[in-house]
């Protein structure tokens, strides 16, 4: 039996400890807004938070987990209002839509560490999450916007 | 319970032509699920509940060029309502949509339902005033509907929509109705944000690899490492022992195991221990199939496909020609979310969960494999993560449904990203030679381009036939789409993979444009943009040849050449404005303009050269595409395609090697990432055209934008995809 919280919640788990992450929360715990892209970490797709740190649920075996908060896209806010996810429709970010879950979550991890982050910033931690959409520059807008919104709402 | 008004659908079917409904007996689908509440129908696309919800059938499937919040925007300008109010669902597979296939690609969705999509929100919105004006008893011209509603200003009267739907939807039909004309419009050439935006930025939108229903297993194939290859054995005994596994057995095109999860499939999959047979005959290998090319380019004349004028004279008369070839590669389309389909077998029907731009041929097909009647079969259209033409393709449902048919049991099949790529149909390699020739006052007298290529169709048709016609007729209409698939390329060419070559517009007085048919035998097929993807690199690459053999300005050689186009000369003009073509500071930037799908686009590309490394660092685009429905998905769109072109451009290709393709995944075919990618700005001429297409057009264009600036730049001609410099190294 392997425990973890999961967006919060106190989870247990009967499975085999080297499932990896990506499909214990699919398969097993039924949210699938972790999405599967290329199951070796190049794409992004399966980005999760691990005690807040982003990682590859595709590669995180679910052991690693044990004792420890699981968070994802659906886990990210409760009403699904974060900053990012307000960006993201505003600027009507999604095509396909696919790797978006993955995409906020590593842009989620860069703004709880970088409040304003540079377009450097942003390179440096977006591009391990492939969009075969095009939507580069639509998602590092909507990450200065999201930035810009938890200023005006941290300083009102 | 949900409630159908009867006749009102009937009468709506009646006369819901627009392009839609082929013959007038055709059913209309379903009324889509509204809970408790009672949905009326007006025609197949659009419903009312009397809790005043609106439905819209999207017969054009969402994989993310926009079709969700364009079709709510035609149907809402004409209704009255704000399209954000519009609850937009997949079309179920179902004949109401047929025309003659209920398919989604060719960058037609806008452009196709502009009017017919309208016309349902104009006449659903007359029946509403109808009904409202026998309901409180006065003129119908005394009425007027806004934003959700019917007024009646006299009495200061309001009635919402879903208060009259059930007495409207039973009112006459009306044969004719008005439109806006463009001034009029209030939302179209809005750019309010899509409205499948919340749910994909939540993680709540569902594709097909999202499906769930109790008792599904997860189905993973071992395919022989050759297409046509056949099992000769396996051993399930390691699989079947491991936790969740719970199946193991053959199918027509591999081994299937079956767990409780993906994860266990995989790790069954692997212990298989699975011996093939393989085909005999030629194994497809990229350098073999090079040398062929260079081959055929120069022993072959080619089939005809222009001659204007005299193209071996003009030719022989200048003082300055040009004799060159080009070489493309194979791309895998690699959608994000890898291949999926679900099939859930019933007592006499069975379901059919899948992201797919072919919902009539999925239907099709499944019931085929199934020996049920179409009817029998429910497909449930989710949002594809990604189409780009491979979800044209019915071989995963049809792998879907042998697999649930030895199953008996709900089965979602799942390929591995390297699955995906082993199995794709690729946008094929072709080979082109270009002659040309430039008189004295460096005015264009000869193009002369013979290319060398597969056919698009053989794969594209093959299952195509059975879904057109009646369920008696499938058999043989598969076979005479078969066999249109295999002739038809002998005696047409290449089919699609020369389109763009032979209608290049440049006024040349003498043009010969000629192709031979080579078939690599592995599966080609429909990538974003088909033919033009190859060959807007080509002929763009080559005008700007001709243009710095004359000694001129590229973006003035091809104005000079385009009086007759004025959209080509619109986007020309715009662009150069746009991007400070020409100016002092501007030594690095690369021209190309290429027609697709209807639509015009101009893209200058600015480039930087490191060592061998090419980085392109803007592009700046003009788009003529007759009426931006919402210029925010427009430009969303050619940004998208500029992405996708660019990474076959400058990233990555598919090679083969012993009939089998060499890269597997992403770490040997990468894609651009956010690093890499050029700032894009994209400048819309405007016009009150019918819309063309957008989901394909910025494709095109941008390898040769960037070849052009790779030349600007260095001096080097790069005329193979994908783009390489020689190295510097001494």
């Amino acid at each position: 039996m392997i425990e973890f919280t999961l967006n919060g919640e106190p989870r247990a788990i009967e499975i085999e400890p080297e499932t990896p992450l990506l499909w214990a929360i699919r398969d097993e715990l039924g949210l699938t807004g972790t999405k599967f892209g290329c199951g070796i970490g190049q794409c992004g797709a399966c980005t999760i938070h691990l005690d807040g740190e982003p990682v590859r649920g595709c590669l995180t075996p679910v052991s690693a987990a044990a004792g420890r908060a699981v968070t994802t896209i659906e886990g990210l806010d409760p009403d699904g209002e974060h900053p990012l996810q307000r960006a993201w429709i505003e600027l009507s970010v999604p095509q396909c839509g696919y790797c978006q879950s993955g995409q906020i979550m590593s842009a989620a991890a860069l703004l709880s560490g970088n409040a304003a982050p540079s377009d450097a910033d942003i390179d440096d931690a977006m591009n391990g999450n492939i969009c075969r959409c095009g939507s580069y520059g639509r998602i590092r807008a909507a990450i200065h916007r999201a930035a810009a919104l938890r200023e005006e709402e941290g300083s009102a | 319970m949900t409630a159908l008004t009867r006749r009102g659908f009937l009468q709506g079917t009646a006369v819901a032509a627009g392009g839609l409904v082929v013959g007038c007996a055709s059913p209309l689908p379903p009324a889509p699920l509204a809970g408790k509440a009672q949905v009326s129908s007006f025609d197949a696309w659009l419903h009312i509940t009397n809790d005043d919800r609106i439905l819209l059938y999207a017969d054009k499937v969402e994989m993310g060029q926009g079709t969700f919040t364009v079709f709510a925007t035609l149907v809402a300008e004409e209704l009255e309502v704000d399209p954000q109010r519009i609850e937009v669902r997949h079309a179920p597979a179902n004949d109401a949509f047929k025309q003659p296939i209920q398919s989604t690609g060719g960058s037609a969705s806008a452009a196709g339902r502009f009017i017919p999509l309208r016309e349902s929100g104009a006449r659903a919105r007359e029946m509403l005033l109808a009904a409202a004006a026998e309901r409180w008893d006065v003129d119908v011209e005394a009425l007027r509907a806004e934003d959700g509603a019917v007024l009646h200003d006299a009495t200061r009267r309001r009635a919402r929509y879903g208060e009259l739907a059930e007495d409207a939807a039973r009112q006459k039909v009306p044969r004719e109705v008005a439109l806006k004309s463009p001034e009029e419009f209030r939302w179209i050439g809005g750019e309010f944000p899509r409205v499948d935006a919340a749910v994909k930025a939540r993680g709540q939108a569902t594709y097909g690899i999202d499906a769930r229903v109790p008792g599904l297993l997860t189905a993973v194939v071992v395919r022989p490492p050759l297409r046509g290859g056949r099992v000769i054995s396996f051993d399930a005994t390691a699989a079947t022992a491991l936790p969740g596994v719970e199946a193991v057995f053959e199918v027509p095109t591999g081994v299937a195991v079956l767990a409780t999860n993906y994860w266990r499939a995989r790790k069954g999959a692997a212990l298989l221990a699975a011996k093939f047979e393989l085909p005999e005959g030629r194994r497809y290998d990229s350098a073999a199939m090079r040398a062929e090319h260079e081959r055929l380019l120069r022993e072959e004349d080619g089939n005809e496909l222009r001659h204007d004028g005299d193209v071996g004279e003009a030719l022989e008369l200048a003082p300055v020609t040009l004799d060159v070839e080009y070489h493309t590669t194979h791309q895998a389309h690699a959608t994000m979310e890898p291949m999926n389909c679900t099939v859930v077998p019933g007592e006499d029907h069975v379901d059919v969960y899948i992201g797919t731009q072919t919902p009539g041929i999925v239907q099709d097909v499944v019931a085929d494999i199934l020996g049920l009647s179409r009817s029998q079969v429910a497909v449930h259209t989710e949002f594809l993560g990604g189409g780009f033409g491979r979800r044209f393709f019915p071989d995963v449902p049809a792998e879907a449904a042998e697999v649930a048919k030895r199953a008996g049991a709900p089965i979602k099949l799942v390929y591995s990203r390297e699955d995906d790529i082993a199995n794709d149909f690729y946008r094929p390699a072709t080979a082109h030679r270009l002659r040309g020739a430039v008189d004295a006052d460096g005015h264009p007298t000869a193009w002369h381009h013979h290319l060398v290529a597969p056919s698009l169709i053989k794969y594209m048709v093959s299952r195509m036939g059975g879904a057109m016609g009646p369920e008696w007729l499938r058999g043989t209409l598969n076979a005479l789409a078969g066999a249109a698939g295999s002739v038809l390329p002998g005696m047409l060419g290449p089919v699609l993979s020369h389109e763009g070559a032979q209608d290049q517009p440049y006024a040349i007085e003498n043009v010969r444009v000629a192709s031979t048919l080579w078939d690599p035998d592995i599966h080609v097929g429909i990538w974003r943009s088909v033919g033009h993807s190859n060959n807007g690199f080509v002929v763009e690459s080559f005008i700007d040849e001709l243009a710095h053999a004359a000694g001129a300005d590229p973006a003035s050689f091809r104005r000079g050449l385009l009086a007759e186009h004025p959209r080509h000369l619109a986007v020309l003009d715009l662009v150069v404005e746009k991007s400070g073509w020409g100016t002092s500071r501007k030594q690095n930037q690369g021209i190309a303009i290429y027609e697709s799908f209807g639509t015009v686009m101009a893209e200058v590309a600015e480039v930087s050269v490191r060592g061998d490394e090419i980085r392109v660092e803007k592009v700046t685009c003009a788009v003529h595409c007759g009426t931006a429905v919402n210029p925010n998905l427009v430009r969303a769109q050619i940004e998208s395609g500029v992405i996708y072109g660019l990474t076959a451009a400058i990233k990555s290709q598919i090679t083969f090697r012993d009939g089998m393709p060499v890269e597997s995944n992403f770490h040997d075919y990468p894609m651009l990432r956010m690093n890499e990618a050029p700032q894009i700005e994209v400048h819309i001429v405007p016009s009150n055209d019918p819309p063309t297409g957008v989901g394909e057009p910025g494709t095109p264009p941008i390898a040769a934008a960037v070849a052009n600036a790779v030349f600007a730049t260095t001096g080097q001609r790069l005329r193979e995809l994908p783009l390489r410099l020689a190295t510097t190294d001494a």
